[in-house]
This record gives C-alpha cells, structure tokens and sequence, in this order.
C-alpha cells in the first residue's frame, strides 16, 4: 500500500527509529527529509533508510455545527473573499484552512451567533495581493444582492489591498441600504492572540448600524481594546504587521466600536431606502510615483495608451521640470492627469512654487488632501461611468467623503 | 513503583532566539497595552483542559515593554530567523549528552494561553534525541533536547488581570528532558546538577536567580505530577520526597474511599441562612459582602479530609485557592474558626448526612461559589481513583502546593512564519571538536589550583566550581574558599566575603562562622561589621579569670568549660568561637602551672 501523509510509519534513519504521521514536504524543506509528527507534538525532519506503515491516517469527518435562525436578531450578509482572517488550523497537519461555509464561520467564532442570523458566502478565494479591478466589481454586483435580503454586509479581505477595495466600493455605491464593512486581520485566527475576532465582531456591530457608507474597521490600537471605523476612501494600511496598521488619512475616523458600544465621531452619510450601484471601471489608468532619477522615457512609457494617470508627487505635488513636456502633451491629446503627494498627509497646493504654477497652467489637478491610491481607483471609476469632460470635473470634487476642505491640527 | 522524571530549562546568553533583543531582564518600562487570548479550537472542538481553565478566569493581561523588547516580543511583527549562535550552543549541549542531533529542525507552536506568551503559543524545536548521562545511581536517559523561546516575566497578578513583562519573553531556552527512570529525590537531584554542569561548561548560559529552572515529573505508578520551578538543588531531595509521601496519602484515601463505595453528590446546597446569627467572622464578613454560603455532600469522606496523615481536605482547598476563593471549610475541621457546633449539626441534618459521610461549605458571591465548588466535586471524585494529574509549585518548607491541572498533550502546530533548518553531518562533526571540557577534564582543572580531587568533585556536583574559580582567581585561598563553598548554601554574597577576608577584616577562622549565618539569613555587612569590633581578647579574659579564680584553683583545667561559657557571653559574634577557646585555654595552662607550682 502506498504511504501518504497522513499515515502514522515508523522511520528508520542513522539518528534512530522515528514513529509519527508522516507530514506534507514542507516548501524548504531538504531534498531527501522526510517530516514527521512524532507523539510529542513536535515535527522533525529526518533522512528515511526506511520506512514502514503502521496505520492508515483516518479521514476525519467534519463535524457539523447546527445553526439556530433567531427571529429577534438582524441578519447579517458574509462575503468571503479569501483573507485569513476566517481560517482554522487543522492540528493534525498544522494546515490553516478558511472558513468557507457559514457553519465554519460560526465554528471559528461561535459568540457570532449570538449577536445576528449570519448569511455567509464565498465569493471568491484570492490573496489580497492578487486582487484585480474586475473582482472589485464582482463584488459589488454580490453586495447589491446581498443588500436586498439582509441589513448589512460583510466583508473579509485581506490586508494588503483592503483599501484599494474599499475606495472601489465606495465609489461604486452613490447609494446604498445598509454598512458595507471590509474587515482583515493582521494575526491569522489560528493563533489565541489573534485580531481576527475582535475585528470581525466589530464589523458585525457595525453593519447593524444606522451607517450607509463603505467603512473598514479594524483595531484602533495595540491593545485589544477597540476598533476604529475608517472611511472606505480615507483609510490605508499604514504599517506592515501591526494591529493599528489602518489609520485614516487627513481625517478622523468615523467613529469606534468598544464591545457592543459603537460611537460616531461625527456626522456620516445614513441608509438610503435602496441601493444604487455604478460598476463600471475603466482600466486605461496609471498611477505614477515620482522619484528623481524618472526620465522622459520611463515616464512616457508609464503614459503610453493611457486614458489617465494620478501622479505621486514630492511635497506639494511636483514632478521634475524635465517631465513636464510629457505632461502637457498627454494632457493636450486628452489624457487626465491628477496630482497627489507621497507624503500622504497633508494638501496639494500648486501656487507656492514655480513649478507647481508651471503644473497647474498645463491642465494637471490639484486632488486637495486625497489618497493617491484612491485618486487612482476614483479616476478609474469616473472614466468608466462618465465622460471625459464630468469625469475631470468630478475628479477634484468631493464625492464620499474622500476629500476634506479642512484639516485639523489635532489629527 | 516511584519513577521520577526531569525536566531543565536554561537560558542562553545570547541575543534573543527570533529577534535581535539582548538577552536580559530589565526594570524600565517603556509603554504597557492589554491583550485578550482565546483558546482556539481544534477542528473537533477539543479544547485544551489547561486551556479551558485559563479562561474560565476572563483574565485581561497587560504587557510591560522594556527596552529590550521590540514588536516580536509585542506579537506585532512576525519572528525573524532563529538565533544560529543559540541553536549552536543548544546543539553543542545536545552532543555532550550523547544526542542523535535531528537532520532537519522544525520550530513548531505550543498552545498556551496564560497570557505568558503574548502570542498565545510558545515556540519550540526539538533539536536532538535518544542522548544519555552516566550517574553514580546508573545511566539516565535524555530522550529529547529542544530549543524554545522564554515566557514573559509575570509581574503582578489579580482576579481579573495578569501583568507580564516582556524583557524574559523570548530568551534562547535549552530543554532538556530525562527519561522517568529516577526513583529517588536525591538521584533527581545528581541528575540535575550533572546537567547543570554541562550547561555551564558552554560558557555561553546565562546565570543567576531564575536562569535555570527544574520541573520534577513524579508518579508512583498511577497519576502524574508535575512540580513546576525546583529550581533549588539542595531542595530537591525534599520536594521529591514529600511529594511521594503525598501520593502514596492519595493513594491510602482512594483505597479507604473505595472500600466505602464513597461517592460525591453534584448537588449544590445553599447553607446560607443556618449562618444567620453565625459567630464565625470570616463567614460574617462573607455575608455582610452579599456572599452566600454553599455547600456539598461528600458520601463516605469523613475521616479522610483532616484525619492524622489524611489531608484530602489541604487538597480541595488547594483547588480552590487557585481561583481566589479562600473560605472553604470541610467536615474534618468544623467545629472551629468561629464555627459553632450548634450550626455544624444544622449541616449534618440539611445535608442528611451519615456517620461516614462529610461535607465542604464555601463562603463567597454566589456565582464564584458555584464555579468553586464544582471544582471541589471534581477534586472529590478524583480522589475516589487516586492520584489526579496536577502541576504542583514548590514552597520553601519542602512541600508543593497546587497550581493548575496537567496540561494534556501538547497541543502543538507548525511555526508557518520560520523556515526549517537542515543540520548537516559536517557541522555535526565541526561541533564536536569544539566541545568544552566533560567533568574529568574539569576536575583535573580544579586540582591544578590547589585542591584535591574529593573537594574538586564535590565543587562540581555542587555546581559550585565557576564560583570557585572566580573567587580562587580574585584573592587566592583554595582550600578557605573550597571549604567555604561546600561548607554553605546558595545564593550568599561569597565575593563581598571573601573581599573583606582579603582586606584584613576578620581572620580564616571566622569565615565559617560568617558563612553560617550568611546562610541563616543575616546580611554580611553586618555580621562582618560585629566581626572587626575593635575588641581586647586577652582582656576580656584576664577579667573572667580574676573574677573566677577560686573556681580556677578549685577545678584546675576542669574549669575550662564554664569559663569558656562566660567568654562567649561577652565575645559571642565579635570573634570566631575557636579563637576565644584557644585563648583561654592557654591563658588557664599558665595560670594553672602557676598555682601547681
């Protein structure tokens, strides 16, 4: 009979004789290692002379979790979308599976049952980095379904990209019915100090609520104490492992979640008697991060069958003089071109400097204090759903909230 | 039959095993946060027995952050490779003890839930196995050497949270594991100091209170104890000891309890208002606090809770003390503590209790009695088998008490985060060539400083020869030093003795004297400050015998005796006890040979 992993062998090696399941080839792991998982717990990994079955490995049987509807509680939409913050271990090959039903979801965190009727779903199981714009459509069209039959959706996701999607969600939805709320976790769910669960209870506050806005929340700080609730168009990952990684950027949050409680900073946008959605995105745009040393020809190349561009640039909101021909000529044969800064905090302003000036007089906008990533996903959506002309209008106005006229000193 | 295993945890002196932090404990706190651990489930929705107490607790736990932690230590970013210099030194000890070093090392997750270890698991390698020591007592098996990180540094602790600091949290830590073949404390204790001496011998482990650390396994043939941090080799023997005294109690209980078809009743009775006019104080307070008290029947345990040997009711209140829970009382004890014999009747006709049966009764808010006294019901019915699987901690006076139940079997995942490390055969050869001396080659060290080879082993069984050394190096003097050494105890300031021995202050023949009582506890300021006191022997001496003389001319030398009685009352902790004898004797000698003559 064959031997796979799974089978509980004896092992006979030059370091002496070994029983234990045998264990999936771990990706770099030696040539000739074998591993096993002795009695002990521990996995080693040894050179094999031998090795002899000594029992088959039992296929387990999942064990089902029976799911109460409670008439008294909200039903609440989960949309799985492949981040780990809703996975568990299988303790027998170390393997972290997502919660793929609605019964794993509950299973991994069972005090959910008690606070709404979950309605879970995958849509789809990619890595965040793997995110594409037509999955960001997909998953609004999912949203909108899911809207009609339940007061609020959630959405796992990972990381990486979380507010590349949550700005694609808000632009998508002029209006929408009920919180639509991206959630992640930093720590996997597998591990007891986990962020998953205080994160993913939040958002199943926070989709209860009275919000009718695309919010990310995720912890507030360090410290498992709260999450904070960003705007979906002011939120970025701002650190690469840590907790409180989500900050919103020249604004507020829009308020936090303590346990049950959920408080609201300051005013946000309600429900709306129905949900509309405007999915449409037009690819044929780019966006640049200014860095000296960026020559014409890189530059253009970047530009080339763009239909527009969103440009990180230094400080202010500036660009080499030297690329500044390139500039205007992709602006003058109709190419939109929006000005946002690597610093990220703060407003862009090209009246200050000479260059600037020189910007502002060839067609380049100004996007006040907006993300570059956003401005990116906004000019995306604005060209697949309007004109040229309404979409370089509507580029610098302030559409959900991704736009301040005012920044506080205190943020 | 006994089987006593061992287990010893040693930190390494190096940076820590998956970050670059140093190695060190530390006082500054920089920052404090809180975290929250879940018991995550297994698939088949076992929870971890250990586990499941932990959070029964619904403890919060904060984090102390020193300098030398960073956001590894904070489980804020994931662990950086494992330390190559400790695993070298962890494998280095692997190959002194005889170990087949593992041809690929897989760090690996262990569950645990304390709040100890931010991260909810600890991590963990085994890095060699199947090794071997000789011992006076026969060869002892080493079936595994793992490489693990340190827990944090518990700080604090209250009902509802636990204070850890992070300076300990991830400190190399070599675990080194003995098969369970020991049958007494002191073969348990050769084997701990055998090993402790090859962890010294790298040079490279950290040293000092709490750098090394014993958890004894005890059974004597049913039930398995661990007793957690005898870390005190001298102490060993006692623990070891006791502890199977305790077991072979348990076992006595189980076989009475057996006979008397004993049982406990899951019933939980409220008692509270036989206690309303009650005498008893602390039941007062417990009332006037809105506490209730409950109680259960234990059918067929009267006799067996406080009776001579029989002490299964220490054991209840063991496991309730773990829970904050301090006023149990049991059928043995009553009437007492203000409990009057009048209230212990109205129990016995509440409970319907007979002649063999007994009862406990708690005093406390409801909710935790209830909690409590479940966990009696479960101690009680574990006591009609025999010995309970328990983590014990040891206490100065030789006895453990109760920490916690054994955890089950390691609960324990991959560490997904850190890649596996192969070992090759020719580093194993390259290792083995820098293997630092093995006892023989110490004692012979030892000897060459000018002691002899039974002092010389006897310095390393201790564990005392770097010490030795150290001080032989400093101010010379290997036999005062040798003797001084096995003469005392652990943990006594033997530099600052030594220091002052070599400036003058006192002479060779006080350090045992000072030793002693170093030992005893006092401070060695002081008693080396009593020591150098200006203080005129010879005078002293001329006083008693002008006082005493005619008991001198009646008795002859025979007055020695009492005259040395008097001496002592008034040099007693200025001088050395032999130097006063000496003095005197000769002072009688003259005076003696005078009068003959």
């Amino acid at each position: 009979m064959e031997i796979e992993p799974g089978d509980y062998v004896e092992v006979k090696s030059k370091k002496g004789v070994f029983r234990g399941v045998l264990m999936p080839k771990h990706e770099f792991s030696g040539e000739r290692i074998i591993i096993l998982k002795l009695d002990n717990g521990y996995n080693i990994g040894i050179i094999p002379e031998s090795i002899k079955l000594i029992k088959k490995g039992e296929r387990k049987e999942k064990k089902r979790v029976m799911k109460n509807f409670r008439e008294e509680l909200p039903t609440i939409s989960v949309i799985g979308t492949g981040g780990t913050i809703a996975s568990y271990v299988d303790y027998k090959t170390g393997a972290v599976h997502p919660a793929l039903t609605a019964e794993e979801l509950v299973f991994s965190i069972p005090e959910i049952e008690e606070k709404a009727n979950i309605r879970a779903s995958i849509l789809f199981n990619v890595l965040s980095e793997d995110m594409r714009p037509e999955y960001w459509t997909r998953l609004a069209r999912k949203v909108k379904n899911e809207l009609a039959k339940s007061e609020g959706v959630v959405i796992p996701h990972g990381t990486d990209t979380m507010s590349y999607t949550s700005a694609a969600l808000s632009f998508m939805f002029p209006r929408l019915s009920g919180p639509v709320v991206l959630v992640g976790a930093q720590r996997s769910s597998d591990r007891p100090s986990s962020d998953a669960y205080m994160n993913l209870l939040a958002a199943i506050r926070v989709a209860k609520s009275e919000l009718g806005e695309v919010v990310v929340t995720m912890h507030a700080t360090t410290s498992d104490d709260y999450c904070h609730i960003h705007r979906g168009t002011r939120v970025r990952k701002m650190h690469t492992s840590r907790r409180d990684a989500f900050k919103s950027i020249n604004s507020k949050p829009l308020g936090e979640v303590r346990g049950e409680n959920i408080v609201f900073y300051d005013e946000f946008k309600g429900r709306d008697k129905e949900t509309e959605l405007m999915d449409k995105m037009d690819r044929k745009v780019t966006l640049i991060y200014y860095y000296p040393g960026l020559d014409e020809e890189k530059f253009e190349s970047m530009l080339e069958g763009m239909n527009g561009a969103i440009i990180m640039g230094t400080g202010l909101g500036h660009v080499g003089n030297h690329l500044i021909i390139s500039l205007r000529n992709f602006i003058r044969d109709g190419g939109i071109v929006g000005m946002t800064s690597q610093c990220l905090y703060g407003r862009i302003n090209l009246n200050v400097y000479s260059t600037g000036r020189s910007l502002k007089k060839i067609g380049v906008i100004p996007l006040e204090d907006m993300l570059p990533e956003v401005a990116y996903v906004k000019l995306m959506w604005l060209l697949g759903n309007y004109d040229r002309e309404e979409a370089a209008v509507l580029l610098p106005k302030n559409l959900r909230g991704e736009i301040s006229s005012r920044r506080m000193i205190t943020w | 039959m006994v089987k006593c295993g061992l287990e010893i945890h040693q930190q390494l002196a190096t940076k820590k095993l998956f970050c670059d932090c140093d190695s060190e404990l530390s006082d500054e706190v920089l920052y404090r946060f809180e975290r929250v651990l879940r018991p995550t489930q297994s698939e088949l929705g076992e929870i971890d027995r250990a586990a499941l107490e932990e959070s029964l607790k619904h403890r919060r736990f904060i984090y102390e952050v020193t300098p030398n932690s960073c956001l590894v230590e904070a489980d804020e970013e994931p662990p950086h490779e494992l330390n190559r210099e400790s695993l070298e030194i962890a494998l280095k000890i692997a190959l002194m003890l005889n170990a087949q070093i593992l041809d690929e090392i897989h760090v690996m997750r262990k569950i645990v839930i304390d709040g100890s270890n931010t991260s909810g698991f600890q991590r963990t390698a085994l890095i060699a196995v199947n090794g071997y020591l000789e011992t006076s007592f026969g060869r002892v098996g080493i079936p595994t050497i793992c490489l693990e990180e340190e827990a944090a540094r518990k700080i604090e602790e209250d009902d509802d949270k636990v204070v850890y600091r992070l300076d300990r949290l991830g400190i190399p830590l070599v675990e080194i594991s003995t098969s369970p073949e020991m049958k007494s404390g002191e073969e348990v204790r050769e084997v701990a100091a055998r090993i402790g001496y090859l962890l010294r011998a790298t040079k490279k482990v950290r040293r000092g209170v709490g750098t090394i650390r014993q958890d004894i396994n005890i059974s004597i043939g049913e039930g398995r104890v661990e007793i957690k941090g005898a870390s005190r080799l001298n102490m060993i023997p006692k623990w070891v000891n006791n502890e199977i005294e305790r077991q072979k109690m348990l076992r006595d209980i189980a076989r009475i309890l057996q006979e008397r078809d004993a049982r406990v009743e899951e019933k939980i009775y409220d008692l509270t208002d036989i206690f309303e006019n009650t005498e008893s104080r602390i039941i007062k307070n417990t009332l006037k606090r809105g506490g209730k008290i409950l109680g259960i029947k234990l059918i067929g345990f009267q006799g067996v809770l406080k009776n001579g040997n029989l002490r299964l009711g220490k054991e209840l209140a063991e496991n309730v003390r773990v829970l904050g829970v301090k006023g149990l009382f049991h059928g043995d004890e009553l009437p007492a503590y203000g409990i009057s014999e009048e209230e212990v009747e109205k129990i016995i006709r509440r409970l319907e209790l007979g002649p063999n049966d007994s009862f406990v009764i708690i005093g406390e808010k409801e909710e935790k009695v209830r909690i409590a006294l479940q966990k009696v019901i479960d101690r009680a019915k574990k006591a009609l088998i025999g010995v309970p699987d328990e983590t014990r901690a040891p206490k100065d006076d030789g006895s453990t008490v109760y920490l916690r139940p054994l955890p089950g079997g390691a609960r324990m995942y991959p560490e997904t985060d850190i890649p596996p490390i192969r070992i090759s055969e020719e580093y194993i050869e390259k290792l083995k060539k820098e293997l630092p001396p093995l006892p023989d080659e110490r004692l012979e060290e030892l000897v060459s400083m000018g002691i002899n080879r039974e002092i010389g082993w006897q310095l390393i069984r201790d564990g005392m020869d770097d010490v030795f050394e150290e001080l032989c190096t400093k101010y010379g003097y290997p036999r005062v030093v040798a003797r001084a050494l096995i003469n005392g105890c652990e943990g006594i300031d033997y530099n600052r003795i030594f220091q002052y021995f070599s400036e003058g202050r006192f002479s060779k023949e006080a350090i045992d004297e000072i030793v002693m009582r170093a030992c005893n506890g006092e401070k060695v300021e002081d008693i080396v400050r009593k020591f150098s006191e200006k203080v005129d022997i010879d005078q002293v001496i001329d006083e008693i015998m002008k006082e005493k003389m005619e008991l001198v001319k009646e008795r002859g030398m025979h007055a020695f005796k009492p005259l040395m009685g008097l001496a002592m009352q008034k040099l007693r902790g200025k001088v050395d006890g032999r130097i006063v004898s000496e003095k005197l004797r000769k002072r009688l000698e003259e005076i003696v040979n005078q009068e003959s003559k």
